[in-house]
């Protein structure tokens, strides 16, 4: 049983599960069983696969956000002490003094990411098979989308961090596969390795952190660490929030893991909207939030959370105001609302719930825009640039429409789900920290900037096609989703009626007493809009009154020069670890060659020269023999003296 | 008694020179003789020193299996000698690398 | 005491000597030197059946088989002074002299105490107390070296036989080849003259006379002449007598 007193850290104490709850290990069963026949059936039977394959990708994530909702609807009808249930698959691993089971918790947090997962999951797989119709890899994709959820629903299920793990892994593998679909594009198998590489930077401080459990709190179960978490070091307790911090941000690309994000964007639309948009980019954020028994028990990291969310914020921001590349601005985007996402976790229980609240409207209004670039995408030919887009709401009202839902929802305008989320942190933030608060103030108000910009170059201001574009609406298959989205996107700040959404998690995150800000809530939400306004203003002055150049220009301030170079982190990467890493590769392999086979081949040669050397001896004379023989019988004579005159 | 076998020791040390320089069969074999007389002379010395006559008849022994020697060695140096006609040791040189 | 200090440095040189010489039979004889000083020595250790056995067994035999086989071999086969060898003299000088040096050093470490003396051990006499020893505590290696002895002879013999590759020619085949020569070539049939059968003198080195007076070459073995050791032999008495005069002899 939990106890909800003021700021007491909760405790993890599931109830095993029964009835309808007996059906959790379904919700992950059915997109891996998809995984299993779509990728292994793709070299067995692929025929069929090509005409039905991707139908049974789309029903299965259904399927589970069907079991998703059942689950959802009966932990509402629950009391609120008994919403923890946990469901013992089987014994993992049995080592020693180790056990880990695979087990599954659904607890709020948890219901609240099967439904983004499976949901916002389902409408992708449906606007992918109008996407990738003229794939002729489509089964294969939707093998790996599907693969996808599986390992992200196992991350958000699961009872210890060693399940999350497996599932972070996962999602890390799917991640790779699908950024580098396109295997024949050279930059997007970079893309697809860069981002692995600078993962498993990140997985080096989560795995250290599972070893750390395991050693402070002999297990790696949420249940017991939770309960323990208040009798241990608080040096270690430090340690290992930091050490979660690095694998969120690898995860979560937040600086200084940042790099690979903008990248990512060389795989399909569909897969930048699901993985590194909706879902797998707010894993980072998941851990932190499910880690809040160890947060709460270290200032120090939960400070440098605050820092580093921070610098992301901003530096997210400022990078999206130079690209030209609809899905990079996009991306630069994601980058700056995780980096809202981290503040909301990083500021403690004041945070956690406004930070998951900001991470499903996000889901919403993100997945939302990226498929509506997807769609201007597809009916423009596959160009990206935005530079040759221009008045296209003419041609595609529908996109138009469902992307200007989304474009109000993350620039926070009065009502959207956006403002709802976005203005909450910005209050929690200003309460605990004003240069924190300034600073997010200053974020809204460069996201105003920028999303007016991508507003204005691409449904705006004059037409700048290339020849032979003829921009269309896209396939209703496509169209769909994004109304779906739309809607969401509009209607989500729904989840905040009554503070609904707090009260929902606090047998997670626990419950804080409200703290004023500084400065009235009700001005806060007023500064905010101000804010944003004067940066809708300025992208309308700098962008929509001036002609849009077709080629980027290149006298530009340093400023832009900065931000489209992404403020120099792919330079700092080469340099700091690029280079250095090279150079100790090529010194290690002249090593191995001249020492480590030296010492062989030289050994070898010393022996054979030795060998000619002692061969001249045997020169066949009785004399030089017998010479030998009187040395040796010197040695003998002295041998003997010497032994018996000592 | 000592002298004895300083004696032996220093008639030793030339036949076994003699081994290695003289390079004509026989006189190598007379050198081998010259080293075992001086072993002769050293067993000799050490009957007279312990008192007994042990030495005396290993001595005699001595005697009798290099006369057996003798003759087996000389018979092969002439069988070669037949062959080669050349009494040199260096001629025997084949053993090499 | 006397003698082994008389006797010593005699043994010294001579092994020395074999060493340095340049012909194998001045070898031979220096061992001789060496091996009667030894008998000598023997006897001043009260061994006197070891002094008798050295002299007829090893001066006496073996020794002469040495000289025998030196003369089958080649009395004037001479080492050459030139070491073939690289290094070969100078590593037996210092092996010899460290060998040397380390053996007397030792040996003059040993500190010996009195001489027990053989009196009580020859006290029947020296054969007899060797008999004794011989055929009680050694007689299985007595047994033993008298099979080597055996062998030994046998083993000589195999070696030097020469195996006959041709038929053993008789009386009558040799003649037969005889009268052939003379028959093709025109040999001389009968046996080569004797040296100084027609003269007054029947030296080896005096060849024989031909009817003629002139002295035969054949008569006289081809290595004297070759020599250069003939002897020319005297017209008449006259010159005979001349020639004992000049020689300082008397009528």
């Amino acid at each position: 049983m939990i106890s909800l007193e003021e700021s007491h850290i909760p405790v993890v104490d599931p109830a095993s599960a029964d009835g309808a709850f007996s059906l959790l290990w379904l919700i992950i069963a059915l997109p891996l069983a998809g995984a299993a026949i779509l990728l292994i059936g793709g070299a067995l039977f692929p025929k069929p696969l090509k005409v039905w394959g991707h139908v049974l990708g789309t029903l299965l994530p259904i399927g589970s956000f069907v079991i998703s909702l059942v689950l959802f609807l009966q932990l509402l009808g629950r009391d609120e002490e008994d919403r923890q249930v946990v469901q013992h698959l089987y014994d993992f691993i049995q080592v020693g003094d180790l056990t880990v089971g695979m087990d599954l918790l659904y607890d709020p947090l948890t219901s609240l990411f099967l439904l983004l997962i499976t949901g916002v999951g389902s409408l992708i797989h449906v606007y992918s098979i109008g996407y990738m119709e003229h794939d002729e890899r489509r089964p294969r994709f939707f093998g790996y989308l599907n693969l996808f959820v599986a390992a992200m629903l196992l991350l958000v299920m699961s009872e210890n961090y060693l399940g999350l793990f497996i599932g972070w892994e996962g999602v890390g593998l799917a991640s790779y596969l699908l950024i580098g679909f396109w295997q024949h594009k050279h930059s997007a198998a970079a893309a697809a390795k860069k981002a692995f590489v600078i993962n498993r930077v990140g997985d080096m401080g989560l795995s250290t952190a599972i070893m750390l459990a395991f050693v402070t709190f002999g297990s790696t179960s949420f249940t017991v660490i939770s309960a323990g978490a208040g009798h241990a070091d608080h040096d270690v307790m430090t340690a290992f929030g930091l050490l979660l911090l690095l694998g969120a941000c690898g995860k979560s690309a937040q600086v200084p893991l940042q790099a690979w994000l903008l990248d990512a964007m060389e795989g399909p639309t569909p897969v930048s909207a699901l993985i590194h948009a909706a879902t797998m980019v707010t894993a980072g954020v998941y851990l932190v939030v499910r880690s809040n028994f160890i947060f709460e028990l270290t200032d120090t990291a939960r400070t440098v959370v605050v820092i580093v969310a921070t610098v992301t914020l901003l530096w997210g921001a400022v990078i999206g105001c130079a690209k030209d590349d609809i899905k990079k601005a996009l991306a630069g985007s994601t980058m700056s609302q995780i980096g809202y996402m981290m503040l909301g976790a990083g500021l403690g229980v004041a945070g956690y719930a406004f930070a998951i609240f900001h991470l499903l409207t996000h889901g919403f209004f993100k997945a939302n825009m990226f498929l509506g670039a997807g769609s201007v995408m597809h009916g423009m030919n596959d160009d990206v640039d935005m530079r040759h887009y221009g008045a296209l709401r003419k041609a595609m009202p529908v996109t138009f429409l469902t992307f200007a839902m989304g474009y109000l929802a993350i620039i926070g305008f009065p009502g959207f789900s956006g403002f709802w989320s976005k203005d909450k942190i910005i209050e929690v933030a200003l309460t605990e920290n004003w240069v924190v608060g300034v600073c997010a103030l200053l974020g809204a108000g460069v996201t105003g900037f920028y999303m007016t910009r991508l507003m204005l170059m691409t449904f705006f201001t004059s037409e700048r096609w290339e020849k032979d574009v003829h921009p269309h609406e896209s396939p209703k298959v496509m169209t769909v989703p994004l109304v779906v989205l739309a809607a969401l996107s509009v209607l989500g700040g729904v989840l905040l009626a009554g503070d609904w959404i707090v009260d929902w998690l606090a047998p997670v995150v626990g419950h804080e007493a409200h703290h004023e800000p500084p400065i009235p809530a009700l001005a806060v939400t007023g500064l905010a809009v101000l804010v944003v306004a004067a940066g809708v203003a300025t992208a309308f002055l700098l962008v929509g009154k001036r002609e849009v150049p077709r080629e980027a220009p290149q006298d530009v301030s340093f400023a832009t020069k900065a931000a489209r170079a992404d403020l120099y982190g792919d330079a700092f990467n080469d340099g700091v670890v690029v280079e250095p890493s090279k150079r100790l590769t090529a010194g290690l392999v002249t090593f191995d060659r001249s020492v480590v086979d030296g010492v062989f081949s030289g050994g070898a040669t010393l022996v054979a020269g030795l060998g000619i050397l002692l061969r001249r001896g045997q020169n066949g004379f009785v004399r030089s023999y017998a010479a030998s023989i009187l040395a040796g019988v010197l040695l003998v004579v002295l041998a003997l003296l010497a032994v018996n005159l000592a | 008694m000592t002298e004895y076998v300083v004696l032996s020791a220093i008639l030793f040390t030339i036949g076994a020179v003699g081994v290695l320089v003289r390079r004509n069969a026989i006189v190598v074999f007379m050198c081998v003789e010259l080293m075992l007389n001086a072993c002769n002379l050293a067993l000799v010395t050490f009957a007279k020193q312990h008192g007994n006559l042990d030495g005396q008849v290993a001595a005699f022994f001595v005697m009798v299996v290099a006369a057996a020697e003798v003759v087996v060695g000389l018979a092969i140096i002439m069988t070669i000698f037949r062959t080669r006609r050349s009494a040199s040791v260096d001629d025997a040189s084949l053993l090499k690398y | 005491m006397i003698a082994f200090w008389v006797l010593a440095p005699l043994m010294v040189i001579a092994a020395l000597g074999i060493l340095f010489v340049r012909k194998p039979v001045h070898a031979a004889l220096l061992l001789a030197v060496v091996m009667v000083s030894l008998a000598v020595l023997y006897l001043a250790l009260e061994a006197p059946f070891l002094f008798v056995v050295q002299i007829i067994v090893y001066t006496g035999a073996i020794l002469m088989l040495f000289l025998f086989v030196m003369m089958m071999v080649g009395v004037d086969a001479s080492d050459s002074l030139v070491e073939t060898i690289r290094g070969q003299r100078l590593l037996a000088a210092v092996g010899g002299l460290a060998l040397g040096l380390v053996l007397v050093i030792g040996v003059a470490q040993m500190a010996l105490g009195t001489a027990v003396g053989l009196e009580d051990a020859n006290k029947d006499g020296n054969i007899q107390g060797l008999a004794n020893i011989i055929f009680s505590r050694y007689v299985f290696a007595f047994e033993v070296t008298s099979a080597l002895l055996i062998t030994a002879a046998m083993g000589a013999m195999v070696l030097a036989h020469r195996e006959r590759l041709t038929p053993k020619p008789t009386q009558a085949s040799i003649a037969a080849d005889k009268v052939k020569a003379y028959a093709e070539r025109g040999a001389h049939l009968g046996p080569l003259p004797p040296p100084g059968v027609f003269a007054r003198h029947n030296a080896v080195d005096t060849p024989a006379l031909l009817p003629d007076g002139t002295p035969a070459e054949v008569s006289v073995s081809r290595t004297l002449a070759a020599r250069g050791v003939v002897r020319q032999p005297p017209r008449d008495v006259e010159e005979h007598v001349e020639q004992q005069l000049e020689q300082g002899g008397e009528r």
